[in-house]
């Protein structure tokens, strides 16, 4: 029987947590839902229903700041921002079509599991957007960070700690965020027909370029073919693509000077705002590997090293893959397999001086594999205690990232 | 300023733990004489000042590792110092401690332009780095003042800021990964090459935490191709409020320039009896906005600025027509402390931060702070990001001045926090706003901070008395207060 625990308030989060400390109830957390297909399954007792604390609080636009409860819905931060022609700048995604869930991203999610998009390699990643926060932690005490304010060193960077801890330190309930103006234009450059060692020399180039590249991804033919958007499914081919954001002038004159500096790589072509928007979502939340159940796996490694580790793996097995961030960002979908190719995944991302998660696989898989990469000895203690250090009795998202943390 | 009481029992075996070192680093790199160790005897805030016990230097990791797992045996404070550099206090030394130097690790170890970062040992100076990589057209973002001097591990551990910082983050926003050494002598690594690191966000977590968790052995920062072109708006305003709304307006636009700089009348005319950049000396504000990338976006967006100043009231306005003359704007600005050490015997430099709507109330709230403790106050301003950076001026040698300075530098950092603004927005707490913790934090988030110390550095050796005013013993900390079963909770449907 699954229970839930559902606070309206900070004060009523703090009794959650006391009433779970004191008879050692674990608890998972969650807040839109969508995410609870990630990481390791968990053995907890019952849900804390973070949802009521939500809402924005505190929005100045010239200021560049947010700050709202930790369970408001990104759909709404996005509204709120668009008005002001602001933006997410670390382009949030929403893996809800991926898992097979609705799609309701909390702005608490997303900073907990630091999840980025493609701009991820201009902007910064979620973790730096992060300003300050307020959260209950697993010693049941209402504690901040940082702050309201863009610029600021008091005290610890706990923001980045408690970005990308996927719930085990502390259960967010406030948090305040960066915000940035939205670009006035976007486009895209794409590339026809390059093979994905060439493709990610071209997107290496490009983003060495004084060009300012808000995008930079390479779709292999058959993941291109799946796209909504016709220029790029019925490319027939391989298609690279290159996005350019800012005022009118400065994107039209970038746009050409890339397309000039891959004039000899194939044919060119150009997305503009509808399909650049629709091709980066696309990008952002795995819409290639969204209509299968194949399990999923992100990889993080130095970019030029992206082609090279897709290759070294389909030595070793089956699997299709696209990439984003300038090929520093392989989404991998091997053919299913008990584990989920783990072993070889794993050893293939370190030895290319990366790291690979699990993003998609049933639960029994993901109960019996390492979601996340395996830590060095001293890393693995210094994470323990960390764990300990902000819920001593482990009842927050007990083992969602490591066993025993 | 109160510092955790020597030990007697180390300063007792100072001769054995010297000895110790020299058998672990060699002898030429430790040193125990009163000449030598008064050369670290403080960093950039130079008004507190401490003779270490002893300093080493070691050069490699592995040396590093069994320096600490030595001290931590016998229970040997340890105080890790790049460039010495800080503004904050945060390599102060201490009485019973041995000062850990890392000025031998000053080698570029690898630049590697297709993944565009370097590998740099941590005493290698910030510049140093930008230079490294000037020819193949990239550079290293953060650009602190001292970047001459200051040391990229010293930038780690304070994550410093710099003019740039607006538009191009700080230092935490351009690491990639770091190999650091905790106080037990175990090397760990976070990060690497890639976006994002595995795990706890440790990279994250040891940026900005003043060398108390762990001390950085190896760095990875991202390099960036430099901007095409460069522009400086030069802008001259009637009053405080007038560029306030000024820095407003370029914001609520949607423009995010390279740099946003705001000096006062005061500021202006120490600069300019100082180095002639050729500020307006009639205004009571000026602005210097530098916009960067593709020319055809600079032309366009100097454009736009220049339109939001005048319609802001600008009493002058000019944009750079040559490199020669955006380094000339720059000029001033980045003579402001030198120009205030020429007017003044004696200059303290404050560094909080506020929400850039409260600017103009700010300032004005320092002028009469000013006036009521008779010192004078030029306030040289990182305006785009709300970073304020008064400078204080004071006579160390008039009886009392450097109390009423540090007194109303108290003031003016608590008015900070009272406009939703932070006690320090780029040179750290170090000793110098330790004691002002409290004005920003409560006890509970400060034993959690400090419980994170604890995970790393469980006897609380490594640069101890910084940023936290109370010590707690970690045992102390580590404990539970939950008032088990004294809440009634298994009524849950009230949730």
């Amino acid at each position: 029987m699954l229970q839930s625990l559902k606070p309206g308030s900070t004060g009523e989060l703090v009794e959650a947590i006391e009433w779970a400390v004191s008879g050692t109830h674990p608890l998972e957390l969650v807040g839109g839902g969508s995410k609870r297909a990630l990481g390791r399954p968990m053995q907890t007792e019952m849900t804390l229903d973070l949802s009521a604390l939500s809402g924005i609080r505190e929005y100045a636009p010239e200021e560049l700041v947010l700050t709202a409860g930790a369970a408001t819905p990104i759909a709404e931060i996005e509204a709120a921002l668009d008005e002001k022609a602001q933006m997410l700048a670390f382009e949030p995604a929403d893996y809800g079509a991926l898992l097979g869930v609705p799609e309701g991203a909390t702005l608490g999610g997303v900073f907990a599991c630091n999840i980025s998009g493609p701009r991820r390699i201009k902007a910064g990643a979620a973790r730096d957007h992060l300003l300050g926060f307020h959260a209950v932690s697993g010693r049941a005490e209402d504690f901040k960070a940082g702050g309201k304010v863009v610029k600021n060193v008091t005290g610890y960077d706990l923001c980045k700690l408690l970005a990308g801890s996927w719930g085990t330190l502390a259960a967010l309930h406030e948090v305040s965020l960066k915000v940035l103006p939205a670009p006035e234009r976007i486009r895209t450059v794409l590339i026809m027909g390059l093979d994905e060692d060439r493709a990610i020399a071209a997107l290496g180039e490009a983003m060495s370029s004084a060009h300012d590249v808000s995008g930079a991804a390479h779709l292999p033919a058959a993941q291109a073919a799946r796209s909504a958007i016709s220029y790029v499914a019925k490319a027939g081919a391989a298609v690279t693509a290159l996005r350019v954001e800012g005022i009118g002038p400065s994107v039209e004159t970038r746009c050409r000077e890339l397309r000039a500096l891959f004039a000899g790589h194939g044919d060119g072509e150009e997305l503009h705002s509808m399909n650049s928007r629709q091709f980066w979502r696309e990008i952002r939340d795995v819409a290639p590997f969204a209509g299968d159940s194949r399990a999923v796996w992100r990889i993080s490694l130095p970019p030029a090293a992206g082609a090279l580790l897709v290759a070294a793996l389909r030595e070793l097995l089956v699997a299709e893959a696209y990439y984003d961030w300038g090929g520093g960002l392989v989404w991998l979908a091997p053919a299913a397999g008990e584990d989920a190719g783990a072993a070889l995944i794993h050893a293939a991302a370190a030895a290319h001086g990366g790291h690979a998660t699990l993003l998609r696989a049933s639960g029994d898989v993901r109960a019996a594999i390492a979601v996340f990469k395996p830590q060095a000895p001293a890393v693995a203690a210094l994470t323990a205690r960390l764990k300990e250090s902000f819920d001593p009795t482990g009842v927050l998202n007990p083992g969602r990232m490591y066993p025993g943390v | 300023m109160q510092m955790p009481p020597p030990d007697e029992n180390t300063l007792g075996h100072r001769a054995e733990i010297a000895a110790g070192l020299r058998d672990l680093i060699g002898d030429a790199h430790v040193m125990d004489d009163d000449v030598s160790l008064k050369a670290y005897d403080s960093d950039g805030l130079s008004a507190y000042r401490q003779t270490p016990m002893l300093v080493a230097l070691p050069g490699t990791t592995q040396e590093v590792s069994r320096v600490l797992a030595f001290c931590a045996k016998h229970e040997v404070k340890v105080v890790p110092r790049g460039a010495g550099t800080g503004l904050s206090g945060g390599a102060l030394p201490l009485a019973d401690g041995v000062t850990l130097g890392l000025g031998r690790f000053n080698r570029i170890l690898d630049i590697d332009y297709p993944n565009r970062s370097a590998v740099v040992q941590p005493g290698v100076a910030n510049l140093t780095i930008s230079q490294a990589v000037d020819a193949a057209g990239y550079y290293y973002a953060p650009d602190p003042s001292s970047q001459i001097a200051c040391s990229i591990g010293g930038n780690v551990a304070e994550n410093s800021g710099g003019v740039h910082c607006l538009k191009y983050g700080l230092t935490t926003n351009n690491l990639l990964g770091v190999e650091m050494v905790l106080m037990g002598g175990e090397i760990i690594r976070a990060g690497g090459k890639q976006f994002d690191a595995d795990g706890y966000d440790l990279l994250g977590l040891i940026t900005g935490s003043e060398g108390m968790l762990g001390v950085i052995t190896e760095v990875t920062v991202r390099i960036l191709p430099k901007p095409p072109m460069a522009r400086a708006l030069l802008m001259g305003f009637a009053s405080n409020d007038a560029a306030g709304q000024c820095v407003a307006g370029i914001i609520a636009a949607g423009i995010i320039p390279a740099g946003l700089e705001l000096m006062d009348k005061l500021a202006v005319h120490a600069v300019e009896e100082f180095c002639h950049a050729g500020y307006p000396l009639d205004a009571e504000a000026i602005l210097i906005c530098e916009l960067d990338g593709p020319e055809v976006e600079v032309e366009e967006l100097a454009r736009r600025v220049g339109d939001i100043a005048a319609s802001c009231g600008a009493t002058s306005s000019r944009v750079s027509e040559s490199e020669a003359e955006r380094q000339r704007f720059w000029l001033g600005r980045k003579s402001a402390f030198p120009a205030a050490g020429r007017i003044s015997p004696d200059y303290y430099v404050m560094d909080g931060t506020i929400p850039r709507r409260r600017l103009a109330e700010v300032l004005n709230r320092i002028s009469e702070l000013s006036a009521q403790y008779g010192l004078k106050v030029a306030n040289v301003f990182h305006a785009g990001d709300g970073n304020l950076h008064p400078l204080i001026f004071y006579d160390a040698n008039v009886p009392g001045e450097l109390e009423r300075t540090e007194e109303m530098g108290g003031e003016i950092l608590k008015l900070c926090v009272a406009v939703g603004g932070v006690l320090t927005g780029e040179h750290g707490v170090g000793v110098e706003k330790r004691d002002l913790m409290g004005v920003m934090f409560s006890e509970t988030d400060l034993k959690q901070q400090q419980r994170v110390k604890c995970a790393f550095d469980s006897r609380q050796l490594l640069n101890p008395g910084k940023v936290f005013p109370t010590l707690h013993r970690c045992a102390e900390l580590g404990r539970m207060h939950v008032h088990g079963g004294e809440t009634a909770f298994p009524d849950l449907p009230r949730f």
